[in-house]
C-alpha cells in the first residue's frame, strides 16, 4: 500500500500495537534541556528507574543561560539552580551534556542538526515544542511535556495515538527577498494557529525542494505555530549532503546503508493525505506580524487590518491584540517604528540566517533609536560566522554580537524587552509578554529584522540598497 | 496519577480564544525544579499588575468565581509552548478540567498525564456554557468521564469524545510508564534489531 513519509517512519518505529491501546513507538533520539527535564529526572529517582538508553539521550543548556561572555557568573540564582540540576542529572544518569563551556553548546534545535545527531528517518523528541525543527531532515520530530520526557527516559518509547497527515504543497518559486520565514508566516496566516492541529505536516513542492537545509529547518520549526504535531520534508540530495561528514553521522558501510534507507523514505506518489493545501510561492511577500499570535500577519506593504467585519471571536481576539500592541487598524506596516531588534532563536540563528542579515547590515548603521542584538544559535555557528567576519559587519553597523542561547526568544535569561518596547524579532512567537512583560513582538525574517534595525521601522527588503 | 471519574464544580469563564501556555504560566516561573507550587503564578500577567498588585477585574478574581474548579475557554486552548507547567499551574490552582471547542495537541497530551481533563465540546455548546457561567450566579456543571457527558441543572447535556484508552487510564489513574513497561519484551526485541548507532558511543565530546 502506498504510504507517506510520515507513515513509513511511524511503521518502522512501531514496537507494539496493543489492541485498543495507543501505539508504542520507539524513540531514536531524545534531546534534553534544563527547563523541562528536572521534574522528569525526579520522577525517575522516585520510582527507582534508570535512563534506559543514555547513549540516545543528549543534553544541552540553552533556555536560561545568559548571552554575555561565557564565564560571567549567572546572577539569577533560580536559573543557576536549574542549570546545576541538569548537570547533576546528566552525571548521575550518564548522559552526554554539551554544557555552558562546551565548544558545541547551543540551542538544542541548532546543535542536533549541526552535530549530525539529527538524521532522516529518525524519531526525535524533546521537551520543547520547536522539536518540529528536526523534521526538516525527514525525521518524525515532535515536542513533548515533562511527563513524556520521563516516559522516554525510562522506556525509550512513547505511547502515541497516530496523528493525521497533511500535505502543504508549495508550487512555484519564492520571489527575491522572500524566504523560508515568510513562507512559514504566510502559511500560518492562511490556515491559522490551529490550522494543523492533530496533523503532521509534510511540506512538498518545488519551492520547498529549492530551500537549503537551514531554510527547511526554519519552515519546519514554525509548524507548531500552525498547531501541527510535527512538520517534515522528505530527505533528498540536499539533506544527504548536509548530514555527510558531521560528528555523529554514520560512516563507511553504515553510511551507505543509512543513505539507502533515507532514499526510500519519500512519500509514494499515490500516497493519501487526510488534508492537502496548495500554496502559490509567487504570491508570497515579506511578512510582518501585527498581533499576538503568529497567524496575525500582514504583508510589509500592507496595513494593520480593519477588524470590524470579522467573525465575533476572531474580532475580539484581534481587538485585544491591537490594544496590547498599541496599534490602530489602517496603520501602514512600514510606519511602525521599533525600539529593539532580535536576530536569533531556533527559528533563525543559523549561519545562513546571519549571512542574510549581515548582507543587509553591511555598510549601514543601526538607527540611533534602536538597540539591536544578534545571538548565534550555537558556539559552532558563532565560530563559523566570526571566521567569515560577519561579527565585524554586525558590530561595525552597531549590532551587539553575543553568546549562543535561546535568549530573547522567550526571555528566560536577562535578555528581555522592557514594558512597551517594540521589537522586530526573528523568533517564532509574538504572544503577549513572550519577550518580556508588556513587550510588543513583531515576527519577521532575518533580512527584514536587520533592515528594521537600520531604518528604525519596518521596511520592504525588496527595495533595500545592498552595498 | 489521581483518577478522574465524576466531578461537579463551579465554572469560571475565560472568554478568549487561542489562550497560549505563555499566558497560562509565564516563562519567569519555569525555573522551578519542582512540579508543585505553580498555582500562584497561573495567568500571572493577567491576574497581577506590573507592580505585583492583584488585578480585581480579572475574571478569576471576581468573588463569584472563587473556588471554581472548571474553566471554560475559547478555541485552541493551550497553544504554543510544550511546558507541562501550564497543566501543573491549572491543577495546583484548583482546576480539575478545562472545557473548550479545541485544544492544542501537546496541552491535551500533558493534561492526560496529570489526571486533568481537557473536555472538547462544540463551539455552540461552549458558547452556551460560557454564557451561563457569566449570567448564572454560582453556576456549576457536572463532568462524567464514565458517560463522557457534561451536564448542568438547567438542562444542558452534551457528550464529548475521548480516546477509549486515554479515558480508561484517566478513570483508573493508571501510570503510563508502567503500562509501557508491560511491553518490555517487545522493546528489548526492537532494541536487539536496532542498537544505538556506533557514532553515539564515541565519548570524545562527552562531558559527564
Amino acid at each position: 500500500m502506498a504510504r507517506t513519509l510520515f507513515e513509513k517512519i511511524w511503521d518502522a518505529h512501531l514496537v507494539a500495537q496493543p489492541a485498543g491501546r495507543s501505539s508504542i513507538l520507539y524513540i531514536d533520539l531524545h534531546l534534553v534541556h534544563e527547563v523541562t527535564s528536572p521534574q522528569a529526572f525526579d520522577g525517575l529517582r522516585a520510582a527507582g528507574r534508570r535512563v534506559r538508553q543514555p547513549l540516545r539521550t543528549v543534553a544541552t543548556v540553552d533556555h536560561n543561560i545568559p548571552t554575555e561572555p561565557r564565564g560571567t557568573p549567572i546572577t539569577d540564582l533560580i536559573a543557576a539552580k536549574q542549570i546545576a540540576a541538569l548537570q547533576a542529572n546528566c552525571k548521575e544518569f550518564g548522559i552526554r551534556l554539551f554544557d555552558m563551556d562546551s565548544a558545541e553548546q547551543g540551542i538544542v534545535h541548532v546543535i542536533g542538526p549541526e552535530l549530525g545527531l539529527t538524521q532522516p528517518g529518525m524519531t526525535i523528541v524533546c521537551g520543547d515544542s520547536h522539536t518540529s525543527t528536526h523534521g526538516a531532515f525527514g525525521s518524525l520530530a515532535f515536542g513533548i511535556g515533562t511527563s513524556e520526557v520521563e516516559h522516554v527516559l525510562a522506556t525509550q518509547c512513547l505511547a502515541q495515538q497516530k496523528p493525521k497527515a497533511m500535505q502543504i504543497d508549495v508550487r512555484g518559486q519564492l520571489p527575491d527577498g522572500v524566504g523560508a520565514k515568510d513562507l512559514a508566516l504566510g502559511i500560518i496566516g492562511q490556515i491559522g494557529t490551529d490550522g494543523a492541529t492533530g496533523h503532521v505536516i509534510e511540506y512538498a513542492g518545488p519551492a520547498v525542494r529549492a530551500l537549503s537545509m537551514e531554510g527547511r529547518m526554519t519552515l519546519c520549526n514554525m509548524s507548531i505555530e500552525a498547531g501541527a504535531r510535527a512538520g517534515m520534508i522528505a530527505p533528498d540530495e540536499t539533506t544527504i549532503a548536509y548530514v555527510s561528514g558531521r560528528s555523529f553521522a554514520p560512516t563507511g558501510a553504515e553510511w551507505e546503508k543509512a543513505v539507502a534507507w533515507w532514499r526510500s523514505l519519500p512519500s509514494d506518489s499515490d500516497a493519501k493525505f487526510d488534508k492537502v493545501i496548495q500554496i502559490d510561492a509567487a504570491q508570497l511577500c515579506p511578512f510582518v506580524t501585527w498581533g499576538t499570535n503568529p497567524g496575525m500577519v500582514a504583508p510589509v506593504t500592507g496595513r494593520v487590518p480593519e477588524v470590524k467585519g470579522w467573525e465575533e471571536s476572531d474580532r475580539r481576539a484581534a481587538e485585544l491584540a491591537l490594544q496590547y500592541m498599541a496599534l490602530e487598524p489602517g496603520k501602514r506596516i512600514e510606519d511602525i517604528a521599533v525600539d529593539r531588534v532580535f536576530i536569533g532563536s531556533c527559528t533563525n540563528s543559523r549561519l545562513e540566517d546571519l549571512r542574510a542579515a549581515a548582507r543587509v547590515a553591511k555598510g549601514h548603521h543601526v538607527s540611533s533609536k534602536v538597540r539591536a542584538m544578534v545571538v548565534p544559535g550555537s558556539q559552532a555557528v558563532k565560530r563559523a560566522a566570526e571566521q567569515e567576519g560577519l561579527h565585524r559587519i554586525f558590530q561595525d553597523a552597531g549590532f551587539e554580537w553575543r553568546e549562543s542561547g535561546c535568549s530573547m526568544c522567550l526571555g528566560m535569561n536577562p535578555d528581555i524587552l522592557q514594558p512597551g518596547e517594540r521589537c522586530a524579532s526573528t523568533s517564532n512567537r509574538n504572544f503577549e509578554g513572550r519577550q518580556g512583560r508588556g513587550g510588543r513582538t513583531h515576527l519577521v525574517s532575518p533580512m527584514m529584522a536587520a533592515a528594521a534595525a537600520i531604518a528604525g521601522h519596518f521596511t520592504d527588503i525588496r527595495n533595500w540598497k545592498f552595498e | 496519577m489521581k483518577p478522574f471519574t465524576v466531578h461537579r464544580g463551579r465554572v469560571a469563564p475565560l472568554d478568549r480564544v487561542n489562550v497560549d501556555t505563555d499566558q497560562i504560566i509565564p516563562k519567569q516561573f519555569l525555573k522551578r525544579i519542582e512540579k508543585t507550587g505553580f498555582g500562584q503564578f497561573l495567568f500571572y500577567d493577567w491576574r497581577f499588575g506590573a507592580d505585583g498588585k492583584k488585578n480585581p477585574d480579572f475574571v478569576l478574581h471576581e468573588p463569584r468565581y472563587e473556588g471554581a474548579t472548571i474553566l471554560v475557554a475559547g478555541k485552541n486552548f493551550g497553544c504554543g509552548s510544550s511546558r507541562e507547567h501550564a497543566v501543573w499551574a491549572l491543577a495546583d490552582f484548583g482546576f480539575r478540567a478545562v472545557i473548550s471547542s479545541s485544544f492544542a495537541d501537546i496541552f491535551a497530551n500533558n493534561s492526560t498525564k496529570n489526571g486533568f481533563l481537557a473536555v472538547r465540546l462544540s463551539d455552540d455548546e461552549v458558547a452556551t456554557l460560557m454564557k451561563r457561567a457569566q449570567e448564572i450566579d454560582q453556576y456549576q456543571v457536572r463532568i462524567d468521564l464514565e458517560k463522557q457527558e457534561v451536564s448542568d441543572e438547567q438542562g444542558f447535556r452534551a457528550q464529548f469524545a475521548m480516546d477509549e484508552f486515554v479515558r480508561h487510564c484517566l478513570l483508573n489513574g493508571l501510570d503510563d510508564i508502567g503500562l509501557t513497561l508491560q511491553h518490555e519484551k517487545d522493546i528489548a526485541a526492537y532494541e536487539a534489531q536496532h542498537p544505538a548507532p556506533a557514532a553515539l558511543s564515541v565519548r570524545s565530546n562527552a562531558r559527564s
